[in-house]
């Protein structure tokens, strides 16, 4: 089942960089790395906020749901813009409701929920692919300005 | 269409052989179109420059795009930007440039013979000046377009005072439209001040906000939440009657954030509030 | 694992976040507060954020649920120097952090607390502070 499906086509400019996510340390790195490579990137001081921080709830989901998987990071450019695209992919239970899981407000795990609806408004592109039992797989892109 | 190495080579010599006299006529054919607005000196000057860029350029070899063309392109783009930057039209650039070749077909008549080889020969000179012109072209429209954006950087920079009202309360008068890009610069800077400051309030005046539509408004909300969020509060004033019932009508609800019709009111507001909250503070320690 | 260290200041716990916490490192610190609220009797906390590029919604969680204890235990909590561009995404985000109390720095957050109760105001009195900061719990 899948949803978004709006990433526009776009050139990988620079090779990704992969980071496992296994254990609370690793989403601090993934963290880390966003930031870095947006500000390589020249984003904006807001926009690499926001993209760290859905970085961070998107990796959080990759351990705490997902059992865990991996990050990959890389820049991009589509002709006009250059940007940042990341993709965090699991081989956990999967999403089994996906409309529900995008909504705000919604949650299993006791907390505020607002995960993937939220992180999908921080960034410009959203794509998330799931199936119970094969995983999830969820790329985000935000361009420059 | 690309020229050989013969051709090539008999065009550099012929620019190097037309020397000054060549210059001077070039110079001759640009002035006219130029109307005086530049002075002969200068552009004797630099058209000489660019003779020889040329000159350099077909003699290693007839593409502008190459390494050997790398000088004259620089020497074109220089051109470009300066009358870019004086004022000239981008017609009158490229002309200085196209003038070359009224120049040179002037030489070709006087001395080499107008056989076929020659019209050929030319024909193909005539093809690389012109794409040497239009490349003048191109760099013409982008430095005016960085003029454009810089001056447009200026004009939102001075459009977004922020002015220290009074003890720890700022206002923030927005004027004309309020765009997406605008809205989003204005309340990062507006943010930022609150912090630097140390000030706990800020009064938006929309005075000067010709309309305010729902994108408009939702801008200054958001602002308003995030400012709380800091620990801040914000008091929107400069309400005209109109926007007032455009507000109402496109059903914008201000919830609790003030709304005053004037600034004035604005700050007597303010005033009355952090009053209130010495008074308390002085009570409690028994003042 | 690192630890956030608590500062006691008269009858104020101050917590100011300096490192990008993991999340254990964030429950840590809501367990020590409740701890250190109940041994030493405080009644206000300031949770300072200025160091914070980016809270998202755990910590913004966490930052409730230490409000919410806090208030259970008698003490209020102020959390102080949100950075503005984590502000604007928080508002992005939809997050409102409901029940806690915000300030623009320590000392408007200390004035906050002071609104409440019969705070002494550390600026009063400048000297007795350098001697009466404890740390109570560190790293």
């Amino acid at each position: 089942m899948t949803a978004g499906g709006d990433i526009t086509a776009g050139a990988d400019i620079t090779a990704a960089e992969r980071l496992a996510v296994s254990t609370d340390q690793d989403v601090v790195r993934v963290r880390q790395l966003v930031r870095t490579i947006a500000v390589a990137a020249k984003l904006g001081l807001v926009d690499q906020t926001k993209l760290v921080t859905a970085a961070s709830e998107l990796a959080r989901n990759t351990l705490v749901y997902g059992g865990g998987g991996v990050v990959e990071v890389s820049r991009v450019e589509n002709g006009r813009r250059a940007g940042i695209r990341i993709v965090f992919a699991d081989q956990g239970p999967g999403i089994a409701d996906l409309e529900l899981a995008l909504t705000d407000g919604y949650t299993t795990g006791g907390g505020l929920g607002l995960g993937l609806s939220g992180a999908r408004r921080l960034v410009d592109e959203f794509d998330i692919d799931t199936e119970v039992g094969r995983g999830t797989t969820v790329s985000v892109t935000k361009w420059c300005r | 269409m690309a020229l050989s190495t013969d051709e090539v080579g008999r065009f550099a010599g012929l620019l190097e052989r037309g020397g000054d006299t060549l210059t001077a006529a070039w110079t001759e054919a640009v002035a006219t179109s130029l109307r005086g607005r530049l002075s002969h000196a200068e552009l004797h000057r630099q058209l000489a420059e660019l003779q020889k860029g040329f000159q350099a350029a077909l003699a290693e070899g007839s593409d502008l795009d190459g390494d050997a063309g790398a000088e004259l392109r620089a020497q074109l783009n220089e051109l470009s930007s300066t009358r870019a930057r004086q004022g000239f039209t981008a017609t009158e650039t490229a002309v200085s440039v196209f003038a070359l070749k009224d120049a040179v077909l002037a030489i070709l008549d006087q001395g080499e013979g107008a056989d076929s080889t020659a019209l050929r020969d030319y024909v193909a000179f005539s093809g690389f000046v012109d794409r040497a012109g239009l490349f003048t072209f191109d760099s013409y429209v982008r430095a005016r377009e960085e003029l454009i954006s810089d001056q447009a950087e200026q004009l939102l920079e001075l459009s977004t005072p922020v002015v220290k009202l009074w003890e720890g309360v700022v206002a923030v008068p927005l004027v004309g439209t309020l765009d997406s890009a605008r809205a989003q610069v204005v309340m990062e800077r507006l943010l930022q001040t609150l912090v630097d400051t140390g000030s706990p309030y800020a009064i938006i005046d929309i005075t000067g906000v010709p309309a305010v539509d729902t994108q408009v408004a939702q801008h200054i909300l958001k602002t308003v939440v995030a400012a709380r969020l800091m620990g801040a509060d914000c008091i929107i004033s400069g309400i005209r009657p109109q926007i007032a019932q455009t507000i109402v009508a496109l059903g914008i609800e201000f919830g609790d954030i003030a709304t005053k019709s004037s600034l004035a009111d604005a700050l007597r507001h303010v005033l009355r509030l952090t009053d209130a909250k010495a008074a308390r503070r002085g009570a409690r320690r028994g003042v | 694992m690192e630890r956030v260290p608590v500062l006691k200041i008269g009858d104020i716990l101050l917590v100011s976040i300096q490192i990008d916490m993991e999340d254990q490192v964030a429950l840590q610190l809501q367990e020590d507060l409740a701890d250190r609220i109940v041994a030493t009797g405080c009644h206000g906390v300031i949770i300072d954020i200025s160091a914070l590029d980016i809270v998202d919604s755990f910590v913004g969680r966490t930052l409730a649920t230490i409000a919410a204890v806090s208030r259970v235990l008698d003490a209020e909590t102020v959390v102080v120097g949100m950075r503005p561009a984590v502000a604007i995404t928080l508002v992005e985000l939809g997050l409102s952090l409901p029940g806690i109390r915000t300030a623009l720095n320590v000392e408007l957050g200390m004035e906050l607390l002071a609104l409440e109760r019969d705070f002494d105001l550390p600026d009063d009195d400048d000297e007795a502070d350098e001697a009466g900061a404890t740390v109570v719990a560190a790293p």
